[in-house]
């Protein structure tokens, strides 16, 4: 492969408002081939919606775009992949074809657009496929079905589906956020790769900062729609001077931590092991009114500890005990019963029910406690607790009817919190409760955590952001490969200390 | 231009929700219109809500299956093979009709749980689990009643004489006003029940999103079975009605049945917006199927063309019904 052409891409006064927000407004930005660029900025702040507009799938800017300083109109996706600029989006799985192998997903383009007969020459197709990711240095076998892959293998077939056109400029979106540190290093040697031997331009998108100044030379920061600047790294370089710019001020240390008084040990769990191995003889209590954090990395068993502690995954061995009486939890209908309640981290999946309204879902988990004995449900009721709820949680939502799917992503964490206050929850666990909301909806949220442990509830916050442990958590539990590796009082706890015990300490 | 938009869209939305109503408001026009004196009288009306008491019956059994996010093809195999439980326990033994009829419901019930049983514990797809019982209960009704037919007079499948007629309670049920009467009552039954009652809102719970759902707490494969068992309550019934209709147990007599008892659940889920399964919104569908099937049989349509001009009224009320729906 012969190196190409320097090309650049500038952009300038680039603006698009959608219904409600003004979500770029101005924005210049330039980048050349052979250059590698971090593009960060909390929620909201424009990333995606700028590099969305680099790939044709947001028609509506206004501005202008000079590619090799002439104007162009990048209306269409197929506008931009003429102009060599390719996107790999966040979910991998949309653009993937689940049940055919990896030599049909590399080539899909190929299949669609550059298939002179109506035969497929299989052997010439597993060759290409098999030599575009040798070049990338991926290893992958052509001939395996792309469902079977793990998200990191997704990644680099789509990066290799990109890279075999006439790529210039590849975009990742969040490429590393389902990624354990050692797929997250082969994906960064592949993208060094590919900017050494095939001279391309790549944007990517990340909010892991430490993997942003390892990787780029510059780092762009955006805030509620404008770029705000750009910061070259250099060994004095912080991650805490990037999020100040990227915020403003820094959200977390911002965030007034409650002093707290808590009570005696309400919640414990002693030596649990789940059935799939993800959980390892893990023991720890709540004491009441007390926010106990659980970080670790990506895969590090948290999400797995949130379910089998809510019976949605099954339990080895181990007890679990509340106010010193061990509970028999199998399934979440007994957790619930016990008093135990889950925010989990796919909302939309699995948080809230999206086609029902407001109302139904803050009365999801205590519907019977509107109900007369035959089963009836006292509408009323349940109206004027939707009500309050929407009220005291600060829900912006038209009305109760509303249905949940309209919602914004942090309005509906709130209804997902406020279903187990209708229930009065003794234990509340929450699996990345601020995923995908505004910092505006964060701050809400940490609130509403302080307030139900301010109330003498026991509170588990399961997070892999060790900023959030910091802010909010009295003590916090660090785990890695599914067994608790420390036990921290965060007052005493440094962000450095927590990822020494994440990746195992060592 | 941003108001237009928003009206066109508003004006979309209200053809979308009304779309079965609409269709059914513009058929009884026509066919009032084309026929004042056949087709525009109180006897016809009596003829055409009876004639759609089964199907409404069965589609109510459907409206809970997909309520909770089944789905059934066998419920027009099920409903015969409740019929010819019941012609055999009249005839060949003679039984109590009461006795005869808890009978049905309980052996239907017992179908029911087979298939549930393929479904939740075994874990076939709703469509694929029911298409199988489907062809097993064809076969079973008919090895059970030796092959043919069962009816007043005939001789049990080893020869001997049979012993009972159809009783006249059975008679009465199957002719109007009674017939009615029971469609009206298992439609106001399922209305209350699916909204009012915290099972039915449970069911669409579950039916909306099994997974958050199970996460609230709500014991999932419970109402899944519960709202199955229903189901096969009202397809039992289907049944019943169905061999008093024809005072006899007929080959796949319940067969045509499914598929007019499917359409009414998925026309009436966009009635008036409520974007899933709901016992108003069936019973119009159910209504439209009978309005175009009885208008069209006064026009002396040629009965195999029938089908024909169904499907496509059909087609185009679902078309009206979902074409706005947004893709995801």
């Amino acid at each position: 492969m012969q190196r190409k052409d320097k090309v650049t891409l500038k952009v300038q006064g680039v603006s698009i408002e959608f219904p409600g927000v003004k979500a770029l407004s101005d924005v210049d930005f330039s980048i050349e081939t052979g250059e590698i660029r971090a593009i960060v900025g909390a929620n909201g702040a424009g990333k995606s919606t700028l590099m969305k507009v680099l790939a044709g799938a947001n028609p509506g800017y206004t501005g202008t775009i000079l590619y090799n300083d002439k104007p162009v109109d990048i209306k269409t996706p197929q506008k931009a992949k003429e102009l060599g600029i390719e996107i790999v989006y966040q979910e991998v799985d949309m653009a993937l074809f689940p049940a055919q192998t990896v030599a049909e997903n590399v080539m899909m383009n190929h299949l669609i657009n550059g298939m002179k007969t109506p035969i497929v020459n299989w052997n010439k197709l597993r060759n290409e496929a098999r030599e575009t990711l040798e070049r990338l240095h991926i290893q992958v076998d052509v001939n395996r079905l792309v469902g079977e892959l793990t998200l990191a293998e997704k990644q680099m077939v789509l990066i290799a589906r990109a890279v075999r056109e006439k790529c210039s400029f590849l975009i990742l979106d969040e490429p590393t956020a389902p990624l354990s540190i050692s797929e997250t290093k082969e994906l960064f040697d592949i993208v060094k790769g590919l900017i050494r031997e095939e001279n391309i331009a790549v944007m990517f998108i990340s909010h892991r900062l430490n993997e942003v100044m390892e990787i780029c030379e510059k780092v762009d920061v955006m805030r509620n729609g404008q770029m705000v600047g750009q910061i070259e790294v250099t060994p004095e370089l912080t991650s805490k001077m990037i999020v100040d710019m990227m915020l403003g001020k820094s959200f977390e240390e911002n965030f007034p931590k409650a002093v707290t008084e808590p009570g005696e040990v309400a919640f414990e769990v002693k030596h649990l092991w789940d059935a799939g191995g993800a959980v390892c003889d893990v023991s720890l209590n709540i004491r009441k009114g007390e926010i106990v954090g659980i970080s670790g990395l990506v895969g590090a068993g948290k999400t797995e500890l949130c379910k089998v502690l809510f019976g949605d995954r099954k339990r080895k061995e181990g007890q679990i005990l509340l106010h010193g009486k061990e509970l028999s939890i199998k399934s979440p209908t007994d957790a619930v019963k016990a008093g135990m309640g889950l925010v989990p981290e796919e909302r939309r999946k699995e948080g809230v029910l999206v086609d029902e309204p407001v109302y139904f879902n803050l009365s999801a988990a205590s519907l019977s406690s509107y109900c007369g004995p035959a089963g009836f449900v006292n509408k009323k009721e349940e109206l004027e607790n939707a009500r309050h709820y929407i009220d005291s949680l600060g829900v912006k939502t038209p009305s109760e009817n509303q249905l949940v799917r309209y919602l914004s992503g942090g309005n509906q964490q709130k209804v997902a919190v406020g279903k187990w206050l209708s229930a009065d929850c003794q234990v509340y666990i929450f699996d990345e409760p601020t995923k995908g909301v505004d910092v505006g909806a964060k701050h809400d949220i940490f609130q509403l955590i302080t307030d139900i442990a301010k109330a003498g509830k026991c509170v588990l916050y399961a997070t892999s952001e060790t900023a959030e442990i910091l802010a909010i958590t009295d003590r916090t539990y660090v785990m890695y490969g599914g067994r608790v590796t420390a036990e921290l009082k965060t007052a005493d706890a440094t962000e450095e200390e927590i990822m020494y015990y994440s990746t195992g300490g060592k | 231009m941003a108001d237009t938009k928003k009206k066109q869209l508003n004006a979309g939305k209200l053809i979308t929700d009304w779309a079965a109503v609409i269709a059914v408001v513009f058929l009884l026009v026509f066919f009032s219109a084309k026929m004042p004196d056949t087709f525009a009288t109180g006897a016809n009306f009596t003829t055409i809500f009876r004639s759609i008491a089964v199907t409404t019956v069965m589609a109510m059994g459907l409206t809970m299956t997909l309520a909770v996010g089944g789905f059934d093809l066998s419920a027009g195999s099920t409903a015969t093979m409740a019929s010819f439980i019941l012609m055999s326990l009249l005839i060949w033994y003679d039984m109590n009709v009461w006795l005869a009829i808890l009978l049905t419901i309980a052996g239907t019930l017992l179908i029911t749980l087979c298939t549930m049983f393929l479904i939740v514990v075994c874990k076939i797809p709703d469509l694929l689990a029911t298409c199988a019982m489907m062809f097993f209960l064809d076969g079973l009704s008919l090895t059970y009643s030796g092959g043919g037919a069962i009816s007043a007079g005939m001789p049990r499948p080893d020869g001997s004489q049979s012993l009972g007629g159809v009783p006249t309670v059975l008679k009465t049920m199957g002719t109007s006003p009674t017939i009615i009467v029971i469609m009206v009552a298992v439609v106001i039954f399922v209305h209350i029940f699916l909204n009012y009652t915290k099972y039915g809102r449970y069911i669409y719970g579950v039916g909306g999103n099994r997974t958050a759902a199970r996460l609230s707490g709500i014991p999932v494969q419970k109402y899944r079975i519960l709202a199955g068992l229903m189901a096969g309550t009202f397809i039992a019934l289907a049944g019943i009605l169905v061999a008093s209709r024809n005072q006899s147990a007929q080959i796949n007599g319940a067969a045509a049945f499914s598929m007019p008892a499917l359409s009414a659940v998925f026309i009436g889920r966009s009635v008036a917006g409520q974007g899933k399964p709901n016992a108003v919104g069936t019973l119009i569908g159910a209504t439209l199927v009978g309005v175009l099937d009885n208008g069209l049989v006064m026009m002396s349509v040629p009965y195999y063309s029938l089908n024909a001009i169904k499907g496509v009224v059909l087609a185009i009320a679902l078309a009206s019904a979902y074409y706005t729906t947004k893709e995801e």
